[in-house]
């Protein structure tokens, strides 16, 4: 199995400040990454970084075997922690604007998906809430035919039936050939989706590894591991 | 299905193909449902599915034929040397607790016996 992405000691600043420090890590072709951390670890950094949207301090990240910039961006399906929509579009303008951008997005897919979130295009996105936004996101995201998905957060307005929904539909459409990383708090809820985890924590790597391994190794779920490794952190700095 | 989040999902996955086939509810030569199908049934990662049938294959429960499916593998002898194994240790794990709530063997099994009459249907 190839890796999709591969991050080599990256480090990146904001001016004095370290976000992530010397992190590595590969994410193979196919599998679905839990990135975890408490606020402020450094997960939206890692994931702008993927996203082309930030540059690194120093190291390197490579997708494909290339490095972020117009190229990946083609291929990778980004869904920023803050609402990038324009507030005056309709959902379905919002669809035609990300087909005339992304050439791998495809908009009968994208019909599909917004009939199972209950959303219709001439809806307009100020008229919206939080939620619903969310569902529009996701949506937008989904379907494009992406080598990468980058979630930084996707659960986060939703009600727990929408965020089985969403599972359902990751689950449904989920492709061998793509590969996913996924930022959440929800650990416990969506914790089975994982194939592999990283634990962030100050901007480095404090735990990572195969999902179902560190559950045998440990015999405790992702979250109760979550709170071990936290929980540690916390106590010691106090 | 309701998943324990402490042990590994594929392993339960694994725990409930070999009680359907101890049950006989899938019989030899049947074929299991597909990765993807499963995968959306169970609500889980595909790929954990998938791990779960190629652990499966290497136990000696199934066959997978490239391009067909997964069929359910052995004869009716393997199936009842399954199902007395999956009955063994119910058996040993509900003992265990007993002993350790203090209950002799002799109370035991007179306490097994009144749960199974009363569970006839």
């Amino acid at each position: 199995m190839s890796e999709l992405v591969e991050v080599v000691h990256l480090t990146k600043r904001y001016l004095t400040n370290a976000a992530l420090a010397d992190i590595s890590f590969q994410l193979p072709e196919g599998h679905i990454m839990g990135l975890l951390g408490p606020n402020g670890s450094g997960k939206t950094t890692l994931m702008k970084i993927l996203g082309g949207l930030l540059y690194p301090t120093s190291g390197s990240v490579f997708i494909d075997g290339v490095q972020p910039g117009i190229q990946t961006k083609a291929r990778v399906s980004f869904l920023p922690d803050v609402n990038q929509l324009n507030r005056w579009m309709s959902v379905g303008e919002a669809g035609d604007f990300f087909h005339d951008f992304y050439a791998d997005f495809e908009p009968q897919r994208f019909e599909g998906l917004l009939k199972v979130m209950g959303l219709r295009p001439e809806q307009k996105i100020s008229s919206l809430s939080k939620g619903m936004i969310e569902k529009a996101r996701l949506s937008l995201v989904f379907a494009r035919k992406a080598r990468l998905y980058i979630l930084d957060e996707p659960f986060g307005g939703l009600d727990p039936l929408a965020r089985r929904q969403i599972l359902d539909a990751l689950v449904a459409d989920f492709r061998s050939d793509a590969s996913m990383l996924v930022s959440t708090q929800m650990v416990g809820e969506v914790e089975r989706f994982f194939d592999d985890v990283v634990f962030l924590g100050s901007g480095s790597i404090v735990l990572s590894g195969d999902a179902e391994d560190l559950r045998a190794q440990r015999n405790a779920s992702i979250e109760e591991i979550y709170r071990e490794v936290y929980g540690h952190v916390e106590t010691r700095q106090i | 299905m309701e998943f324990n989040d402490k042990a590994p999902i594929y392993v339960q996955i694994m725990d409930l193909i070999k009680q359907r086939i101890a049950s006989g509810e899938l019989k030899v030569g049947e074929q299991l449902p597909s990765v993807r199908d499963l995968a959306g049934q169970l609500v889980v990662n595909p790929n954990t599915v998938q791990r779960a049938y190629v652990e499966l294959e290497r136990e000696g429960y199934v066959d997978t034929q490239r391009g067909t499916g997964t069929f359910v593998l052995g004869d009716r002898g393997a199936v009842d040397r399954l199902r007395e194994r999956l009955a063994c240790s119910a058996v040993e794990a509900c003992v265990a607790t007993l002993r350790s709530l203090g209950y002799s063997p002799d109370e035991i099994a007179a306490l097994a016996a009144a749960a199974a009459r009363e569970a006839q249907p």
